[in-house]
């Protein structure tokens, strides 16, 4: 028997625009995931310590204020601290392209930025999941 | 290769909380290989004092689930939360959202907060909640609180499941009759009214308290037939904090009353029992559709055309299921 896929979405820092991740939410929930949102603000600290209590196949970190390049790294590396290395980060958001290669070196697996449609979002964690294989 | 679940249980008892979300995990999933492992975990758990806390969607349940944390944890104790939300019944798919309310939490190590979805479990309890709370007992957590989802008149699962179980009511949704109606008031140890800074909310503990005098006067024959606990009513406010320390010691008084008594050996009895109706009831329900869920499809396109009926099929799917 299989469970659904489970996803942790949050927003990081001095972020306060929360649209983009709710929708994003409700596709993830409409493709039959179970998807825990925990709300604007959050720090790094905070953020894995809640995805290592979930168990969460996927960190989702929505950032549209430009502080990916601080809040990245903080996260993976807490995330390897806490033996949460085998978790899926994903970036969506706002992000230049001279940071999608630095991101993709330090560990985050995908970056889904604007205009990526619902159902690439879908498939691409989807993927992900099956490519990690069961744990 | 995955872990095996007892090494995971192995590091459970040891205190690893990573091990612990892990096992939850596989309790949701639903793992065969698991079953083994978390009938250990059953073993070696049963100290928490295991709280349920239910109310309608709305009535506030997370806001006090937090302000109870922060309160239970002043003096020491070790507080989990099994908080539950409903599963899409279209997609199977959930927007768990309670940790946004507890958030002033989530840096607390003596503190642990797991979201389940129902996953078409009626009932107001998620299937593997009661895996997911004794795996949280095991690792030494001193009190658990399940929080279930909003729920109608009818979800009363969360009383045969936990030692005090304490429902929430807030202002204004209802009028006396509302509150002798059989259900979910029934199944109370604890009333709470929420947001109690509300100037209706006095209505509503009055209307609480006037049920439950009216119980104690059919239910009783005679004088000396003294309950051993009366179900009680607290006022809670969550912006002004009043009538939380109040709630945390009828808990705690409730637990103590039942701990040591016939009373109290009576109610773990009837735990165990639906525990284990329930526990092999899954196990039925899962190895079922997994024999039947083939021959399912053909038989639904005969009933919806009214050549069969269901009473016929499921009598045909019964008589050659591999359980």
């Amino acid at each position: 028997m299989s469970s659904p896929i489970r996803v942790l979405l949050a927003k990081v820092g001095l972020d306060g625009h929360d649209r983009g991740v709710k929708v994003v939410a409700r596709t993830l929930r409409d493709a039959g995931m179970d998807v825990i949102y925990t709300g604007l603000h959050r720090t790094p600290e905070e953020v894995v310590h809640s995805a290592v209590q979930e168990d969460v196949d996927v960190l989702g970190i929505s950032l549209l204020s430009g502080a990916h390049m601080t809040i990245c790294p903080k996260i993976m590396k807490l995330l390897a601290e806490q033996d949460a290395a085998d978790t899926i980060v994903v970036v969506g958001g706002v992000v230049p392209d001279e940071d999608v290669a630095p991101l993709k070196e330090m560990g985050v697996k995908e970056l889904l930025l604007q205009d990526t449609p619902p159902k690439q979002i879908v498939e691409t964690l989807e993927r992900l999941v099956a490519e990690r294989g069961p744990r | 290769m995955p872990v095996p679940s007892m090494d995971l249980v192995a590091r459970l008892l040891k205190g690893d909380l990573r091990a612990a979300g892990r096992l939850m995990s596989r309790a949701e999933a639903g793992s065969e290989e698991a079953r083994a492992a978390l009938g250990k975990v059953y073993k070696a758990a049963g100290k928490a004092h295991i709280v349920g806390l239910t109310g309608v969607p709305g009535s506030g349940k997370s806001t006090l689930v937090s302000k109870l944390v922060q309160t239970i944890r002043e003096d020491g104790r070790k507080v989990g939360v099994i908080a539950i939300d409903p599963s899409s019944p279209f997609s199977g798919g959930s927007i768990l959202g309670d940790r946004i309310r507890m958030s002033n939490l989530t840096m607390d190590d003596g503190v642990y907060i797991r979201s389940m979805a129902t996953r078409g479990s009626t009932g107001g309890l998620a299937r593997s909640a009661l895996a997911a709370v004794d795996i949280l007992d095991a690792a030494g957590f001193d009190v658990i609180i399940i929080e279930t989802v909003g729920v109608g008149q009818d979800e009363v699962e969360i009383a045969r499941a936990s030692h005090s179980t304490i429902v929430v009511s807030a202002p204004g949704l209802g009028d006396d009759v509302q509150a002798i109606k059989a259900g979910i008031l029934e199944i109370a140890d604890i009333h709470v009214v929420s947001k109690c800074d509300r100037a209706d909310a006095n209505r509503t503990i009055t209307d609480l308290k006037t049920m439950l005098a009216m119980g104690i006067s059919v239910s009783m024959r005679n004088r000396d037939d003294k309950p051993l606990w009366q179900v009680p009513v607290v006022g809670t406010s969550a912006e002004t904090g009043e009538g939380i320390g109040e709630l945390v010691a009828t808990m705690d008084r409730h637990r103590k009353a039942h701990h040591t008594t016939e009373l109290g050996a009576e109610r773990l009895r009837r735990i165990a029992e639906y525990r284990t109706f329930k526990t092999a009831e899954d196990l039925l329900r899962s190895r079922f559709f997994a024999s039947t869920s083939e021959r399912v499809a053909a038989l639904v396109e005969r009933i919806s055309r009214r050549e069969l009926d269901p009473f016929a099929a499921s009598d045909e799917l019964m008589s050659n299921v591999a359980l």
